[in-house]
């Protein structure tokens, strides 16, 4: 029964990836990318990572669909009709190559990693001492905290760089948004968004505090808030987020600066990123909710788009 | 065997079946507003009974109630969407084009 499970997932997901690389119509290769993300979060959840399945499907899935749809509709009202020219032969041959390479590379790295291979134990081992019980969150946050306080300043660089693209007379402006809720949709958005907003700011408080002893965390709490603020945005319930708007760019940064100083006031303890002893989860937990404001805010306004001058007004 | 045994598999082949039907609806129906009507009505009914077989397999009232938030969410989101696309189609088929 589970064999089979696994086998036809294994088949739909190279069958959306397949249908997704192969079609020429944009946004039918956007729709089954996004079917494509939402099985591969069911692969990972058949696996019992239900941290990984979770932020697959928000932000491999959710987020980046939307960026992709978002996109197409940019990239349609400025005239371009999203038809790329045939890809000569050699250049297919090799990315099929490239591809296949990484693949390869990729599954002999997972395969070499024995299952006996017990990190599983010593993290157990070491959990009770931060007080939290997710090993994922104790990973993230604590052994490995280095790592995920560099990409929480790669998700506000990429921010940047999106800025950065806006040309010269666009600040302060706010950003390109888009009338999606037009044909006469309009009060169903705005009635869906001003459901929707207040739900997922409960739902992000709770799947960051769910986050220290089971799934769930910052970066799925995030998306949850970023999601939330993009419908209300979209029906005209809230205000598109700007990127002019000093209080959300404190909180852009509201995240990496607590996770810095609660870092840096390791070293006066003994080394970067050391908690003290007892008030480990406390430290965890205020790291966890400032980082997901954070990244809600960043994805929001990721999604809302670089600033545009009034001309370019799409 | 107790009573849960038998309806859990009960609830999801008659999930499975609104399912079905409401995939065989978006196949065969002529234009958007059957499809979604399908897609909506028959899936989410489907939904609901996934979602019982799953609160009954758990039998957790906690849980129940986090299963049952779901199934409320997925709703909500297949109504505002269903609208969307409908209204949607309907301009563009007044307009006579295809987006």
């Amino acid at each position: 029964m589970t064999l089979a499970f696994d086998l036809i997932l294994c088949l739909m997901i190279v069958g959306t990836a397949a249908a997704a690389l192969l079609t020429h119509n944009a946004l039918a290769a956007i729709v089954f990318f996004i079917v494509f993300g939402n099985l591969l979060g069911l692969a990972w959840l058949a696996m019992n990572a239900v941290n990984v399945a979770m932020a697959e499907i928000a932000i491999g899935a959710g987020i980046t669909g939307v960026l992709l749809i978002l996109t197409r509709q940019r990239l349609m009202a400025l005239g371009d009709d999203l038809i790329s020219a045939e890809t000569p032969g050699w250049l297919r041959a090799g990315a099929v190559l490239a591809c296949t390479g990484l693949t390869a590379l990729v599954g002999s790295a997972v395969l070499s990693v024995a299952p006996a291979d017990d990190l599983g134990g010593p993290i157990a081992a070491l959990l009770p001492e931060l007080g939290i019980e997710n090993p994922v969150t104790g990973v993230l946050l604590a052994f490995r905290a280095y790592d995920t306080l560099l990409e929480t300043f790669v998700l506000l660089g990429a921010l940047v760089a999106v800025w950065s693209l806006a040309p010269g007379n666009a600040w302060p402006r706010p950003p390109a948004s888009l009338n999606l809720a037009e044909s006469g949709g309009g009060s169903v958005a705005q009635a869906f968004g001003r459901l929707l907003l207040p739900l997922a700011l409960v739902m992000a408080a709770y799947l960051v505090w769910a986050g220290s002893d089971f799934p769930g965390g910052a970066f799925q709490a995030g998306t949850v808030l970023a999601g939330g603020l993009i419908i209300a945005a979209i029906g005209g319930a809230v205000a598109w987020p700007r990127a002019d708007n000093s209080i959300l760019r404190a909180v852009l940064v509201l995240g990496p600066g607590v996770f810095l100083i609660i870092g840096l006031a390791g070293i006066a303890l003994g080394r970067f990123l050391f908690y003290p002893p007892g008030f480990a989860k406390a430290m965890i937990v205020a790291i966890e909710y400032s980082l997901a404001l954070s990244i809600g805010a960043t994805l929001a306004l990721l999604l809302a788009g670089r600033s545009v001058a009034p001309d370019h007004r799409s | 065997m107790t009573l849960a045994d038998y309806l859990v598999p009960a609830l999801l082949y008659i999930g499975v079946f609104f399912y079905a039907a409401g995939s065989l609806g978006l196949l065969r129906f002529q234009d958007a507003e059957l499809r979604l009507h399908a897609l909506t009505k028959a899936d989410n009914v489907g939904l609901g009974f996934v979602a019982l077989a799953a609160a009954l397999h758990w039998g957790s009232v906690a849980v129940a109630f986090k299963i049952a938030a779901v199934w409320l969410f997925a709703l909500m989101a297949a109504g505002a969407t269903a609208q969307l696309m409908a209204r949607r189609a309907k301009t563009a088929a007044e307009r006579g084009t295809d987006r």
